[in-house]
């Protein structure tokens, strides 16, 4: 006679639910997922009773395959669990092993009661493995959506932030970069600047690159489009904040950069005013002296 | 056929590019211009493209042909008004215009023209009619 | 990958050339490309229309709307049977022209562009295919 391997193991987890539920509690325990703090354990041990509750209700509405209708329910619970562990910061193995610790408690449970039978213990376990492996790359799956979809959110973020373009005076902008500099970060830096360049009116842009990190070929290409296409426009870019190291790179791997640069942006700040016409000078310069 | 209308206003040639350019289009401006300034003794041209959606290859050689005609006959060739999309797209299409000199807007361009006129000991427009400020 | 739309227009004058620029222009609004990305994709099919119409002696363009998953595209197929291409990396290479152009048309219009792809076979013809994507 053939054994249902569904039938034992929604049997064994209906007879043995309290010891079985112990079992995973204390594994849960002794896993990281406690130590690192992320998580409490009542927090732990009411997603294991919900989880195992749908997990007796979709063996008994019969059947094995995690993938029918009548696991959604169950699949949508751990989803839930794996997106939140997945914001919270839980390493990947962490998240699996809340399901996958699940398996030696009924494995235990199912030697107990099947211990006579060995094609009974036989189906139980292929079925309860079969069961807990598919729900295990499920909450895999949910996990890694959920930090794919962090990530994505994030460049974004930092693409917009990043490339912040401030009014210094009449007609004088400056845009402080800061970070590497790839192509679609280019195309973002140069739209943001040359829009700003059109509502502000501006004359001169100042592109400062303090905060760029190391400049080469393909870095000094995209300032150099970003210059060009201002320049189409009408209105000229200084570079400023190139750092010596960076200045001595540059030559040694024969980066050219044929803009008007300045160390600081205080000195290409100083160009521009003096470019429109204008000059700083200190006020009652004496009266400054005299009070020291 | 159509044609895009050229002002004048005082030493400068002022031509608004409104509509999408087609070939015939773009070569009887090539055409017109070089005749008004002959004809006029114009020195500035003032050309703006802020209605412009796009400036192709073919858009870009007529620009830089108009400037480099109108440097023969003395003139000084200015763009006004570029969109940066458009922009953008030229500087990725490999696209230089030698030779012509840029400003944000009409008002700018006419100041750069004016700048030039003034280094040149010109009373700029002072013999015509229209720009004094 | 597939085909949502297909439209086909012919190169024969420069009017033509206008032409599919305007149709490009309100298939990259459809499919809701960027300002920018409409600017490139335009500016590249206008070159393109262009070399069809110069050196291929007329032809035509295919314009579809491709999905890949969730993204759209526009995917642009220019032909003509003129007299081809013999060495395409030069005709690819900057400021090269056989003609009367600036030479920027193909290299320009691959810069331009996500996807580029060129087939020419002397005395046959020429096929260009530019693809942009959202």
């Amino acid at each position: 006679m053939r054994v249902d391997g569904a039938e034992v193991l929604e049997r064994t987890l209906t007879e043995d639910e309290a010891a079985i539920l112990e079992a995973w509690n204390i594994s849960l325990r002794e896993g990281t997922s406690l130590q690192s703090g992320r998580i409490r354990e009542a927090e732990l041990q009411t997603q294991a009773k919900i989880v195992f509750g749908q997990l007796q209700g979709a063996l008994a509405s019969g059947g094995i395959d995690a993938d029918a209708e009548h696991y959604a329910a169950l699949r949508e619970t751990l989803a839930d669990i794996s997106r939140s562990r997945a914001i919270q910061g839980f390493s990947p193995t962490d998240t699996a092993n809340f399901i996958f610790a699940l398996k030696e408690p009924i494995f235990e449970a199912l030697r107990r009661k099947s211990a006579v039978d060995a094609t009974k213990l036989a189906a139980g376990v292929w079925a309860a493995g079969k069961v807990l492996d598919r729900l295990g790359l499920h909450t895999m799956e949910v996990f890694l959506a959920s930090r794919e979809d962090v990530i994505g959110r994030q460049g974004q973020e930092i693409a917009e932030l990043s490339t912040p373009v401030v009014r210094l005076w009449d007609g004088i902008l400056a845009l402080p970069l800061i970070g590497t500099l790839d192509s679609a970060r280019t195309g973002v830096v140069m739209e943001n600047l040359l829009q700003a360049i059109v509502d502000e009116e501006a004359e001169i842009a100042i592109i400062d690159i303090t905060g760029v990190p190391t400049v080469d070929t393909l870095v000094a290409q995209h300032l150099l489009k970003t210059v060009a296409a201002a320049r189409l426009m009408g209105a000229d870019c200084i570079v400023s904040g190139i750092r010596p190291q960076i200045a001595q790179t540059m030559v040694h791997l024969g980066v050219e950069l044929n803009v008007v640069s300045k160390a600081t942006l205080a000195d290409a700040f100083a160009l521009a005013l003096k470019r429109t016409g204008r000059k700083v000078v200190r006020q009652q310069a004496t009266a400054t002296e005299e009070r020291r | 056929m159509d044609r895009i209308p050229i002002l004048k206003l005082g030493g400068v040639l002022i031509v608004t590019i409104q509509v999408d350019m087609h070939d015939r289009l773009a070569l009887a401006l090539e055409e017109d211009l070089t005749t008004m300034i002959a004809r006029t003794g114009a020195r500035g041209v003032l050309i703006e493209i802020s209605a412009l959606e796009i400036v192709d290859s073919f858009i870009g050689r007529m620009l830089v042909s108009i400037a480099a005609v109108s440097r023969v006959l003395d003139a000084e060739t200015v763009l006004a008004g570029m969109r940066p999309a458009v922009a953008i797209t030229l500087v990725e299409l490999g696209l230089e215009l030698t030779g012509i000199r840029t400003a944000l807007n009409v008002e700018r361009g006419m100041a750069l023209l004016k700048a030039r006129f003034a280094e040149d000991g010109d009373g700029f427009g002072s013999d015509r009619d229209g720009l004094d400020d | 990958m597939t085909v949502s739309t297909t439209e086909t227009l012919a190169i024969r004058s420069g009017d033509d050339v206008v032409r599919v620029r305007q149709r490009v222009r309100a298939l990259a609004v459809d499919i809701g490309l960027g300002l920018v990305d409409q600017t490139k994709i335009i500016t590249a099919a206008s070159e393109l229309a262009r070399n069809t119409l110069d050196y291929g002696g007329g032809g035509e363009v295919r314009a579809e709307i491709v999905l890949a998953g969730t993204r759209r595209g526009l995917r642009l197929t220019f032909e003509d049977r003129g007299p081809g291409i013999a060495d395409i990396e030069q005709a690819m290479t900057d400021h090269y022209t056989s003609g009367r152009g600036l030479g920027l048309g193909l290299g320009g219009a691959k810069r331009l562009s996500n996807e580029f792809h060129i087939e020419s076979t002397p005395g046959v013809g020429t096929r260009v295919m530019i693809a942009r994507w959202k």
